[in-house]
């Protein structure tokens, strides 16, 4: 491992330098309060105090909503060639949105490996920067405040510069390239990190009352409990918990017919188990029919099938579902509910 | 290749049979011949079918794995791909992608007698291990099959299936809930019924179950009573399945512990026992 400093003042010209090693991605305002991890076309644009973008980075890897297939009733079914394929570095990710792509990394590979999403993981630079927390965050519970794996770079914030961090051979390749532009780190940078540090983790500490090392059980415990059905019943099915969210990966697939019916395209979109057609099947079977099913089902997944499968919960904490549920619904508290904690 | 894991290959339906109403048997071979050759299945296995200009749908193979190069699919006609499938003359072009799915046991279950009970359109995914088993006959020690359907108009394969009753190689029950007026000289009654008359060596027996779901919950309480594990009940789910490999989410059962399109279909007992919402 290797720790550099780059002084504020450099970071401009060292982010512009980055679109050699790909198309570059920074987050920027869109309106008042929202911020978009989208392409940098201008570097004043650059908006490192952000908190968490809309959607999380998971959409340059997995699309919305993408063209998988060409077909025609003659020549069958032909892929369509990949828009998103190119170099592309992503600059100024969260840990904990680093973690949810290392997540999703888990779920891609298990069983048949998503080649298609592995190369555009390879193809794009991971570049994270350190955060401040607002009320929705809550990382510390879900073990993603910190990450040791997963970027190129990750530039951590100290007063008037940045200590960089150095973890792969594209990053060392990034740094190089602008080696004028770095310093070694001194010994008041170190103290000043060491300060940062501390402060950083006590003040997640304290906005931090989650826990969810029991939930497993609590779940099972509580599986037939009214809690559901209270929450859902605020609950509007929308899904947008589950499209915000770093680590859902469900999708639908569905064609798209030209008018002669004899070609079109198949599609891949983003679905949701909130949807009431999620489990449905022909015949008017649903596996899921009650709203508070679908509810449940989300924690029953993240919080107890996925610890289950991969030794921990893929939430990590971002607060996202949090900041977008039109029925105020907050995550933390249909998990203290179930602890018994409110 | 390409790696797109989602892309069907061209399949043409060789001969369409319609067996009872709105169960028709599609025969069906992969135009390229190298396909052909290297397709392999395992009894209880499913390909990913896709009615070019409609969609996809999940589909069992109905056929065993002993008899190569055709493959058979025996589909009810209830929605929109379903009805595209049927509105396509023969000798036209499909897309298949797969097979998917674990597919039952096989080595696990050589050496044992083998319990297949089948309700409705249950039986097609349990015709693949049936013809399986018979035609690798010294494998198995006593094969019975209990079949039963709600009418014998509805009683799938039922040509085929009354060609075992005389075989004395296994034993080959069929049953129908209500004769309907309808030609039929054998059983009347549920499946579960069937059982009255058998005796089991349960700790040497494999029973290999599909039906609806009501169906189920009567023939595993019948295997339980008899002594069966739960280990040694081997049971086909359906859910609902977009991509059939693992990634789209929507067979999770039991807050995605298993997909039923890669952990499963085929499940036992004991696999589900303790997680909501499967039976
Ligand atoms: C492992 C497995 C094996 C199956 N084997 C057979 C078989 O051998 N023969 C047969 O007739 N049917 C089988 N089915 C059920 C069959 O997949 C559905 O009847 C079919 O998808 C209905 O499609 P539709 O477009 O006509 O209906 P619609 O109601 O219009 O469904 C639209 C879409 O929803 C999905 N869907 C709907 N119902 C189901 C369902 N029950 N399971 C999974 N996805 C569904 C499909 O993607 C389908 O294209 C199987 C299902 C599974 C999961
Ligand atoms: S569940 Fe909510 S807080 Fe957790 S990772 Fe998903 S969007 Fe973020
Ligand atoms: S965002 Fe809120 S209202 Fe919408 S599905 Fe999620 S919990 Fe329900
Ligand atoms: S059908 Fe997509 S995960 Fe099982």
């Amino acid at each position: 491992m290797r720790i550099i400093k780059l002084k504020k003042e450099h970071l401009r010209d060292f982010v512009g330098s980055l679109s050699a090693f790909g198309k570059l991605y920074a987050p920027q305002a869109r309106g008042e309060k929202s911020f978009v991890l989208k392409e940098l076309k201008d570097l004043s644009n650059l908006r490192l105090d952000y908190r968490r973008t809309i959607l999380p980075p998971k959409k340059f890897f997995n699309r919305p909503d993408e063209t998988i297939l060409n077909f025609s009733s003659d020549n069958g079914y032909q892929a369509a060639a990949d828009a998103n394929g190119g170099r592309r570095v992503l600059f100024g990710l969260h840990a904990c949105d680093i973690k949810g792509l290392e997540i999703l990394d888990w779920v891609m590979r298990d069983g048949y490996r998503d080649e298609k999403y592995f190369q555009r993981r390879e193809r794009t630079a991971v570049i994270g920067v350190s955060c401040e927390p607002d009320e929705s965050c809550f990382c510390l519970a879900m073990q993603a405040d910190n990450v040791e794996t997963g970027y190129d770079l990750f530039l951590s914030d100290v007063n008037s510069c940045y200590l960089v961090t150095v973890r792969t051979s594209l990053g060392d390749d990034m740094v190089n390239a602008n080696q004028e532009l770095f310093q070694e780190v001194g010994k008041d940078t170190i103290e000043a990190f060491k300060k940062k540090t501390h402060a950083h983790a006590r003040k997640l500490d304290d906005m931090c009352d989650l826990s969810v090392s029991q939930m497993p059980e609590l779940i099972e415990l509580e599986y037939m409990s009214d809690i559901w059905k209270d929450y859902a019943k605020r609950c509007l099915s929308c899904g947008s918990c589950t499209m915000v969210c770093p680590t859902c990966t469900c999708y639908d697939i569905r064609d798209e017919v030209e008018l002669d019916q004899q070609r079109g395209t198949r599609k891949k979109r983003w679905d949701s188990c909130f949807f009431p057609d999620y489990a449905a099947v022909a015949g008017g079977e649903n596996f899921r029919a009650e709203a508070y099913s679908r509810f449940r089902y989300r924690y029953l997944h993240k919080q107890d099938g996925f610890v289950a499968k991969y030794g921990r919960s893929s939430c990590v904490g971002c607060g996202r579902c949090i900041e977008i549920c039109p029925a105020k619904i907050d995550l933390r508290d249909v998990i203290k509910s179930i602890e018994g904690v409110t | 290749m390409s790696v797109e894991l989602l892309k069907p290959e061209l399949a043409r339906i060789v001969r369409i049979k319609p067996m009872v109403e709105d169960h028709h048997l599609f025969q069906v071979r992969f135009e390229d011949a190298e396909t052909v050759e290297s397709f392999r299945h395992r009894p209880g296995q499913f390909v990913e079918m896709s009615v070019i200009g409609s969609g996809e749908m999940p589909i069992s193979i109905s056929s065993s794995p002993t008899r190569r190069g055709i493959l058979e699919f025996c589909v009810r006609r209830v929605g929109r791909v379903t009805n595209a499938l049927y509105r396509l003359p023969q000798n036209s072009l499909l897309g298949l992608r797969g097979p998917y799915g674990n597919g039952f046991p096989i080595e696990e279950m050589k050496g044992n007698n083998l319990l297949i009970v089948a309700g409705g359109l249950g039986m097609v995914p349990l015709r693949s291990l049936l013809w399986y088993a018979l035609d690798n006959r010294r494998d198995f020690k006593e094969i019975t099959l209990m079949y039963g359907c709600r009418s014998p108009a509805e009683m799938l394969f039922r040509y085929e299936l009354e060609t075992l009753t005389v075989r004395d190689d296994m034993s080959c029950l069929l049953t129908v809930d209500d004769k309907a007026g309808q030609e039929w000289d054998g059983n009347v009654g549920v499946a579960t019924d069937l059982f009255a008359g058998v005796e089991f060596d349960a700790a040497n027996t494999y029973a290999a179950i599909c039906g609806p779901p009501i169906f189920y919950k009567y023939v595993i309480q019948k295997l339980l009573e008899r002594g069966f594990s739960k280990g040694r009940i081997l049971m086909s789910l359906e859910r609902k399945m977009k991509c059939g490999i693992g990634k789209c989410g929507h067979c999770g059962i039991g807050g995605a512990k298993k997909l039923v399109c890669i952990d499963g279909p085929i499940f036992t007992y004991w696999d589900v026992v303790d997680m909501r919402e499967v039976i």
